[in-house]
């Protein structure tokens, strides 16, 4: 019913920006993973030895095991933290079940700076944790290893992530058939059988998609290392940032880049299969 | 609605527990920076004694906070015309053109949504040397502009499949030319995921650090300004500053729920 005119008036300025502002920059940062620098110049010559020293210098494979380490643990502490959560909202609140929703979705959109400056003022030294534990008599000396931690960046962004692995969950929670608890029930399953054989089965797309959400968005983070992180929490965004800074070496950094890249859009790709394979398998509505 | 099985509320008083201290655990924070926002004597310690509105009232004397602040509006401002025009032209192409590489398309598109604001920021950073322009606020905006198409694509893709397309067949062979059509039907009927998206884009532009901190030239945004000081030594006038921004994102998500429960419920009259 669209003519081939109004086709092409809705088609080629989106696909030209995208074009220009998306594809462009990526290829030159594909581009740059391949060129040196000398003297302090970037220079336009093709090399591959950006890769080679990214492969022959131990520091960098264990930053990156480190960054996947934190990923790995921001996504577990946020599943634990949101599963139960997005659980309860579904089966148990009642009629305060939109309330409650909107009080997850408020610190979602909380300024991920506001809330990981909160966490700097509660965990430092002469922080708000330990005024209140030496308040307590719980401490005599302040504990300094609260922040400029991995763990402290653990905690920071599991603070952030969670309610972002909530929404997906409390969705796929949603959208469980509630006759099907019934029968469950009725043929003799006990809550334990129904929740591993019916619930978390069907749940497993939400799982999937929140998770998956998490752990690349930590993945890519260097703001929460530089805020509480410290040295000791230093993650490979952290090196590609500085890489653009102080150190200059645009090259080298471009490669960690597509580094991360490429780790991501396999991430992606392997998601998006499983989810698929779970989409089909899982639920038999 | 059906009851759920009765065997399952035995399990409640711990469910209802643990629920009770993720909430404690997502709030607690904010609210400890709210309170010390208004503590004379710094950051930490506890208890917070000497109630004081001082640092509000430092903060309002503070130019260089205000003049970041008009430069986020701008930037969201901008970042709303942009992302909001093209994000409706690709839901458009995505719903109904075919063309080659559509597929490809419409994740690059998305592509800005799950990647890193590293990604984003540090190859528009090249692109800026390439094209030689330079840092400033027109980069920041560049960056924000086409990192967000993502965000308005998705909602109003999602409008546009609820849209009733018989209206806009009845416009057509009543004479209407697409382009009337286009503003007199099509627009209209997607004024709420319009409005939706709009909110969604000023929000994560006013609050975006990743991608803006590769971009910025000599002029801060708002949270660029506050993550310098932040460096350099922090006092409640920070907090104070924190919590009206935490204010005025609870305003605005509360208005962007109520419009999207309003665009999703069926309509009633």
């Amino acid at each position: 019913m669209y003519s081939r005119l109004y086709k092409s008036l809705i088609s080629i300025p989106p696909l030209a920006w995208v074009a220009v502002f998306l594809l462009l920059p990526y290829a030159l940062m594909l581009a740059h993973s391949f060129w040196a620098v000398r003297q302090g110049f970037l220079v336009h010559d093709w090399t591959l030895s950006n890769y080679r020293t990214l492969f022959s210098h131990p520091v960098y494979l264990q930053v990156l095991f480190r960054t996947l380490r934190i990923a790995a643990s921001v996504t577990l502490c946020s599943v634990l933290l949101g599963y139960p959560l997005a659980y309860y909202l579904s089966f148990h609140a009642g009629p305060r079940k939109q309330l409650l929703y909107q009080l997850v979705i408020v610190p979602l959109w909380v300024s991920y700076l506001v809330r990981g400056y909160a966490w700097k003022t509660i965990l430092g030294t002469d922080g708000v944790l330990n005024g209140f534990l030496h308040y307590l008599h719980l401490t005599t000396e302040p504990a300094s290893f609260l922040l400029y931690s991995p763990f402290s960046v653990v905690l920071m962004l599991t603070h952030i992530y969670t309610p972002f692995v909530f929404l997906p969950i409390y969705a796929s929670l949603e959208q469980i058939p509630r006759p099907l608890l019934e029968a469950s029930h009725d043929l003799g399953a006990g809550p334990r059988s129904t929740f591993l054989r019916v619930v978390l089965p069907l749940s497993l797309p939400g799982l999937l998609a929140g998770s998956t959400f998490a752990f690349l968005l930590t993945l890519g983070d260097f703001l929460a290392p530089l805020l509480v992180g410290g040295p000791s929490g230093t993650m490979i965004a952290n090196i590609v940032q500085s890489l653009f800074g102080a150190a200059y070496d645009w090259p080298l950094g471009a490669a960690i880049s597509m580094c991360i890249l490429l780790l991501i859009l396999s991430i992606l790709f392997l998601t998006e299969r499983l989810e698929k394979r779970w989409s089909h398998t899982g639920a038999s509505r | 609605m059906s009851h759920p099985p009765r065997h399952s509320t035995s399990r409640a008083p711990l469910l209802v527990s643990y629920s009770l201290a993720v909430f404690a655990f997502l709030y607690l924070p904010i609210l400890v920076l709210i309170a010390y926002s208004f503590n004379r004597d710094g950051v930490g310690g506890f208890p917070p004694h000497h109630l004081t509105l001082d640092w509000y009232r430092l903060l309002f004397a503070d130019s260089p906070i205000w003049d970041a602040l008009l430069n986020s509006l701008l930037v969201a401002a901008a970042s709303i015309v942009i992302s909001l025009s093209l994000g409706l032209l690709a839901a458009l192409a995505l719903d109904r053109a075919d063309f080659p590489g559509k597929s490809l398309f419409r994740r690059l598109v998305l592509l800005p949504l799950i990647l890193p604001g590293l990604i984003t920021g540090l190859s528009l950073l090249m692109f800026s040397v390439f094209a030689g322009l330079k840092l400033s606020l027109f980069t920041v905006l560049l960056g924000h502009g086409t990192a967000l198409i993502s965000v308005a694509t998705t909602e109003l893709f999602a409008g546009l499949q609820k849209l009733d397309r018989s209206l806009e067949e009845a416009s057509l062979d009543l004479g209407a030319t697409p382009w009337k059509t286009f503003w007199r039907v099509t627009l209209p009927g997607l004024r709420l995921p319009l409005i939706a998206s709009a909110l969604l884009i000023f929000t994560l532009s006013m609050d975006e650090i990743a991608v803006s901190f590769f971009l910025i030239g000599r002029d801060n945004t708002l949270p660029l300004e506050i993550w310098g000081r932040l460096r350099r030594g922090i006092t409640p006038e920070i907090n104070a500053v924190s919590t009206l921004i935490f204010a005025a994102s609870v305003v605005l998500i509360l208005i962007w729920h109520r419009l999207r429960t309003r665009a999703l419920a069926p309509k009633l009259d």
